[in-house]
């Protein structure tokens, strides 16, 4: 909520002129949903330092069309925010409307102060940081700032806690022109954040552009600089990265002839796991699948492709998913045979739900471990009891694998996983429904095999056995 | 002349083109009964004459005739219905819903039909049309009863239409819904006749058994369930029995198919002796001709299924369907004498049974027999009371309403049966229990009207039924232990007092409205929500559960989330509330062996960590932090003019910030141990067989009082106390008793009427209020609500949501109790507390 800037440059009131703002005088400019308040903690020849305050109403905040447009504008936790008592994107809006002129390059009583490097200090309070005092540095010292950060705790009572992520921080440098700094402030105060109180559109990338010009090209951090910037919103991000690759492009292609290589890009685990169900699918000749737990609806798009499925299903519990299933397959622009081929429709493994028997194959694709193990038993009863298919094929993790990247047994690899189980646990499971359900089935590796923990993912193919 | 026709029938006007088929319906049946071609043909192509309209406008007269003959209502159809093709379609329909069809003929003259032709302004068909109408129904008319009508009536002229002076709707036989019993429903006898005896006296009946005749136990009546006889060794005093209280008026009978086949024997038809039949036929050996004829006449006039009790009580020998209840046609009788069949035989060659109770839905409570079944077990509201006598199992009566089974064992096995029926009960826990396993999603999903005894009509929208089955399938506990989840509270109306958001005196005017004049003020615990469920052994969980994982019981939140992430942790807690509740006698004062309990738990932090660090310490870090920071720069600059003041405010946001910390502060703890779990309880919702809803507040607070405090014990007893709101000092004690509360840093209290439910003059009243503390609720409204700018817009606040959502899902919760206390199919204790969720995703103000 403040940021001060200091300069001892003689005589150090010239700041005053720079910043188009009277040492000895209060003033206020309005921002949304509250002031920004200008005024100095000190003006003399040796020292003079400006301070922005913010002056933000929480209660207009929340009311404000800020919040309205979030999705989670029914969460308590909206109503008790830290907005109004940090330095982040707001005050980078402060900055643009207090220090206008400054951060364009304009002084108008003493325009050669503009391009005159300083020494200047600046702290702002607190500054939320995604990414730690690690992170301060590697945007602030590329840039000639030395960085001092003090962090300060979540809460003095309780020591456990511990940290918060809030910083004060002081930026010191040598000689940076004012509008440079206010740039690079202007750009990098929601980056460290990782947030922004507005919504992000394509005017972001143009500001995102003229503000960091001359600095964010040669920036070693300006991916994460872009991607946070214009706050993970891919489609402008890739606008964002091309029209800076133009630019840098063309300043290397004239400085060398080296060739990048392109990266061969990986092809990602979960593609494996859904080609190979596919490919297995049409190899057990099945012609009706329905898909359980088919989230965004990947699964669904690949067995599209094949006639042979002549009717699919997805089914998920998420009816968020299966509207951006729906967006993706484009199921409204969808010729009509093919649209009657698929249905999306919202259902739960736990519970008995008619519409989704009489397939020939059922697909649990990444399903199993996101249930309890204590509800499987539900989740038997209903796959292989009552819907009770021809072929059920259902993939899960091999937990063996995950000792590849950690010694640590009880970390699983998504924050939703309830269980990971090993192959043996895994086959032990398979037998166990075999045996009650008249099923056989074959367990299989799927992805990447090693020697010693076996591969990735699992795959079992169940198949009904004929009765009597 | 009066004519009749039965109050469940599909009538069929038949007649050519200005036969005055439309005067006709219009004279003897209500509008709404009337579907017309011409209106349909009207509906869909804007004009009622529109030939080439027809089929689909017969598609819609088809499809308005299905609807309301499955909602059991009688329907005209108005159409010329001349030809039999024209007939068949609504013959079909007539059987698929099990009404009875009766055509109603107005076969009148050509002239008069060309006649009335003529006069029609709005159509005008010409001669031959008419006649060909004419003669194509007369050329069917010989073979109307062959086509499936069960009634034809005709009537050749105008003045016989004319002579009508009635049409009488008769009821069927089997409604008797206007008799309520009490009934003793005795299942398959076989010719038992000894162990009926002893089976009526241990009902408290007087039997003369050397003269078949039973006298029954005063307001009683007996109601038979079928298969009197064969296989066993005296049938036909079994038969003499029944007939006498039938005729009586002592007894209500439906046959079984048994009693059938004997029927067509005594009529001389071609029956093969076996199965039984050739016991009963020795018996009846030398019997006089008029007993026979009294026999045949009993036999041929029973009724295949009684819908008794308002519609509450069906009974048939082999089950009804619900679709099938209250109806007369041909297969309804074939379902009651012989239930459904898969057409697979299993491996002692019997037809393989359909088992209709499983997917049974109805409202009715079905009791049957037909099945020989070791034991009988409830399945969705059905029952199946043949144990088998003669097959040596037992006779067993049930009690209606009381629900009470009632069996003498067989005195021997009189026949081996084809199939063991005496085979062991399953592991599994009960057949309901089995079903249970696994809800079925039809009655939760889409738009739902739930009924309750609190409140009618619960309505859950779509798409807050389809948020709770996410959040239903991805977090909550197994539904089988979710019998109850609490409803929301809504506050105090806000206080107009000046430095308030919240007061007891808006509590104090609420009820007083209402008319309640005594209420309790309860201590407001800050911690979370939980309901605990504790048995008394893991038996217990799974007899009266049908959970078969290890533990006692369970601990979970508001939103049915397991409270505690680790089992172990949770069985713990568990076991030491078990301990206290067994060392103190609760199971013996309350003859049960489980106890659900609405609580409390302790402290805030044992579930909302994230949420604490997160959201509010962060937010008081930051405050803190900046504001100071602030702080220290005004007052640098307390020289410029203008700066004092802003520094000013801002000291009084920084000790505002510093009040917030405090104020959450106050509810953690940390927790290392199981010692440092609180739980509060404050309502003892349920026991075994008894829900608690009908007791004070001051009994559960005294109740759960005595289980509460020492050694071990995670249990902590809330203050409370009495208000009497007529008695103005009673009232300002207990406004100083919240202010001495929140004054100590309580979050405040909770107000609630004398009794647990409290029906006002408006409807239901609110169960609870809250009214919460100045400092709590800065944790609610954020750090710096109390000043005076921001309090006055936080004021306007509606509160009307709130309280309605309270409210339903206060009867939605209660609903799924009793339900399950009442042993019901865990889809009816499901379907309420799921809509609790369902309604918990409904937009409201959170901070309310």
């Amino acid at each position: 909520m403040l940021l001060t800037i200091s300069t001892n440059r003689f005589p150090a009131t010239d700041l005053g002129y720079m910043l188009h703002k009277h040492p000895a005088k209060w003033q206020s400019v309005s921002v949304k949903n509250g002031d920004a308040h200008i005024f100095y903690t000190e003006a003399t020849d040796t020292c003079c330092t400006c301070a922005l305050l913010l002056d933000i109403d929480p209660v207009a905040l929340v009311r404000g069309d800020a919040g309205a447009a979030a999705p989670d504008a029914f969460a308590l936790e909206q109503y008790v925010n830290d907005r109004p008592y940090v330095s982040a994107s707001l005050m980078s809006t402060a900055i643009a409307k207090a220090f206008s002129s400054a951060l364009n390059g304009k002084c108008k009583d003493k325009p050669e102060l503009v391009n005159e490097p300083l020494p200047l200090t600046i702290t702002l309070a607190v500054v939320p940081v995604k990414g730690g005092k690690e992170l301060l540095e590697n945007l602030f010292v590329p840039l000639g700032y030395q960085v001092e950060a003090t962090q300060h705790m979540l809460d003095e009572q309780f020591p456990v806690w511990g940290q918060s992520r809030y910083f004060t921080v002081t930026l010191t440098h040598a000689a940076v022109t004012l509008q440079t700094m206010l740039a690079h402030l202007y750009v990098l105060i929601p980056v460290m954040d990782n947030d922004k109180h507005y919504w992000v559109n394509s005017e972001e990338v143009q500001k995102l552009l003229d503000k960091g010009t001359g600095w964010l090209e040669q920036h070693p951090m300006k991916q994460l600089i872009v991607r946070r910037y214009l706050k993970h919103q891919t489609a402008l991000m890739s606008n964002a990265l091309d029209q800076l690759l133009q630019e840098e492009q063309a300043a290397t292609a004239a400085e060398t002839e080296g060739v990048v290589p392109e990266e061969v890009p990986k092809v990602r685990l979960h593609d494996v796991r859904l080609q190979t169900v596919c490919d297995r699918l049409l190899a057990l000749g099945v012609g009706t699948v329905l898909d359980m737990g088919c989230g965004e609806g990947k699964l669904l798009k690949l067995l599209m492709k094949h006639a042979q499925f002549t009717r699919i299903a997805g089914a998920d519990v998420s009816v968020r998913s299966l509207q951006i299933a729906a967006d993706k397959l484009k199921t409204d622009r969808m010729p009509e045979r093919q649209r009657n081929r698929l249905t999306l429709l919202q259902s739960s493994v736990t519970y008995r739900d008619r519409r989704l028997d009489g397939f020939e194959a059922v697909v649990l694709v990444e399903v199993i471990e996101h249930l309890e193990e204590s509800r499987l038993d539900t989740l038997q009863k209903n796959i292989f009891g009552s819907m009770a298919p021809a072929r059920v094929l259902i993939t899960t993790p091999n937990k063996e694998w995950n000792r590849r990247f950690t010694e640590d047994d009880t970390v699983m690899r998504h924050s939703d996983h309830r269980f990971e189980w090993t192959r043996a646990q895994f086959a032990a499971w398979c037998a166990g429904i075999c045996e009650t359900y008249g099923y056989t089935c074959s367990v299989e590796p799927l992805g990447q095999e090693e020697a010693q923990y076996g591969a990735p993912t699992q795959l079992a193919v169940f198949t009904q056995q004929p009765q009597n | 002349m009066k004519i009749q026709i039965p109050e469940l029938s599909l009538v069929i006007l038949a007649g050519a083109s200005g036969s005055g088929k439309s005067s006709f319906a219009r004279q003897w049946f209500s509008p709404t009964e009337i579907v017309s071609s011409d209106a349909c043909r009207g509906i869909v192509s804007n004009n009622e004459n529109s030939m080439d309209a027809s089929a689909d406008a017969f598609d819609l007269l088809y499809f308005i005739v299905g609807k309301r003959l499955k909602r059991g209502l009688l329907t005209v159809v108005d159409a010329t219905n001349i030809r039999p093709e024209d007939r068949k379609r609504l013959v079909q329909l007539a059987r698929e819903y099990y009404v009875m069809p009766v055509a109603l003929v107005l076969n009148m003259p050509v002239q008069v039909c060309m006649e009335r032709n003529r006069q029609r302004a709005d159509r005008n068909l010409p001669p031959h049309v008419i006649l060909n109408h004419c003669t194509q129904l007369k050329r069917g008319l010989g073979r109307l009863r062959l086509e499936g009508f069960k009634k034809v009536l005709e009537w050749k002229t105008p003045e016989q239409v004319d002579a009508l002076t009635g049409v009488e709707r008769v009821p069927l036989w089997n409604n008797r819904t206007a008799d309520s019993g009490p009934f003793d429903i005795i299942g398959d006898i076989h010719g038992c006749y000894e162990e009926l005896c002893q089976l009526l006296e241990s009902l408290g009946h007087t039997v003369d058994k050397a003269a078949c005749r039973v006298v029954v136990q005063q307001g009683r009546r007996l109601l038979f369930l079928g298969d009197l006889v064969d296989r066993g060794p005296d049938s036909p005093s079994v038969l003499r029995m029944v007939m006498q209280a039938v005729q009586e008026g002592m007894a209500l009978c439906v046959p079984g198919n048994h009693d059938m086949k004997l029927l067509k024997w005594l009529q001389g038809k071609n029956v093969q002796l076996q199965h039984g039949l050739e016991v009963t036929a020795a018996q009846l050996e030398g019997i006089t001709p008029e007993w026979k004829t009294r026999l045949m006449s009993f036999l041929d006039g029973l009724i295949s299924h009684y819908v008794l009790d308002h519609g509450k009580l069906v009974v048939a020998h082999a089950g009804l369907k619900e679709n099938m209840q209250g109806r007369g046609a041909g297969a309804v009788r074939e379902f009651c004498l012989y239930g459904e069949t898969t057409g697979e035989t299993d491996e002692f060659g019997l037809p393989v049974r359909y088992n209709w109770a499983a997917e049974y839905r109805g409202k009715a409570m079905v009791v049957y027999g037909h099945t020989p079944v070791p034991e009988c077990e409830w399945l969705n509201n059905t029952i199946d009371i043949d144990t088998g006598c003669v097959f040596g199992g037992k006779l067993t009566a049930l009690r209606y309403p009381e629900k009470e089974l009632v069996s003498v064992p067989a005195l021997q096995t009189y026949v081996q049966p084809k199939r063991p029926f005496l085979y062991p009960a399953a592991l599994e826990g009960s057949l309901q229990q089995q079903q249970d396993a696994l809800p079925d999603l039809e009655t939760l999903t889409g738009k739902q009207l739930i009924q309750t005894r609190l409140m009618q009509n619960i309505t859950v929208r779509e798409g807050n039924s389809a948020a709770a089955l996410e959040v239903m399938s991805r977090f909550a506990v197994d539904p089988r232990w979710l019998i109850y989840l609490p409803p929301t509270m809504s506050p105090a109306e806000t206080s107009p007092l000046p430095d308030y958001l919240e007061h007891p005196e808006e509590a104090w005017r609420y009820f007083s409205e209402q008319g309640v004049q005594k209420v309790i003020c309860q201590e407001k615990h800050m911690g979370s929500r939980a309901v605990v469920i504790v048995c008394r052994s893991n038996e217990v969980v799974k007899k009266r559960f049908g959970i078969t994982t290890p533990g006692i019981g369970i601990c979970y939140t508001r939103t049915g989330r397991k409270f505690f992430n680790d089992d172990v942790t949770e069985q713990a807690f568990l076991l030491r509330i078990q301990q206290v509740l067994t060392n103190r006698g609760f199971w013996e004062e309350f003859s049960t062996d489980w106890v659900c309990m609405d609580a409390e738990l302790m402290p805030w932090n044992a579930k909302a960590q994230v949420l604490l660090q997160q959201q509010y310490a962060a937010t008081g870090a930051a405050a803190r932090n900046g504001l100071a920071q602030a702080v220290a720069a005004l007052q640098q600059a307390t020289a410029v003019p203008g700066i004092p003041g802003l520094l000013s405010a801002y000291t009084e946001r920084h000790a505002m910030a510093e009040k917030f910390t405090a104020a959450y502060g106050r509810y953690c703890r940390e927790v290392k141990t199981l010692d440092d779990y609180q739980l509060a309880p404050f309502h003892l919702l349920a026991t075994a067989g008894n829900t608690w809803f009908n007791q004070t507040h001051e009994w559960h607070m005294n109740t759960i009082a005595r289980y509460c405090g020492g050694e071990n014990n995670p249990m902590i007893a809330t203050s409370w106390i009495l208000a009497d709101l007529a008695d103005e000092n009673s009232r300002n004690a207990a406004t100083a008793w919240w202010m001495g509360l929140t004054a100590a840093g309580g979050e405040g209290m909770v107000v609630k009427p004398e009794q647990y439910v409290t029906q006002g003059a408006k409807g239901l009243v609110q169960p609870a209020l809250k009214i919460r503390g100045t400092e709590y609720l800065r944790i609610i409204y954020g750090p710096e609500y109390t000043h005076a700018a921001h309090l006055s817009r936080l004021k306007k606040r509606g509160l009307q949501a709130k309280r309605s959502l309270a409210l339903r899902e206060f009867a939605l919760g209660v609903e799924a109790l009793e339900s399950f206390v009442a042993g019901q199919p865990l889809r009816h204790v499901h379907a309420a507390v799921f809509g609790v969720l369902a309604l918990e995703s409904e937009a409201v103000d959170p901070r309310l």
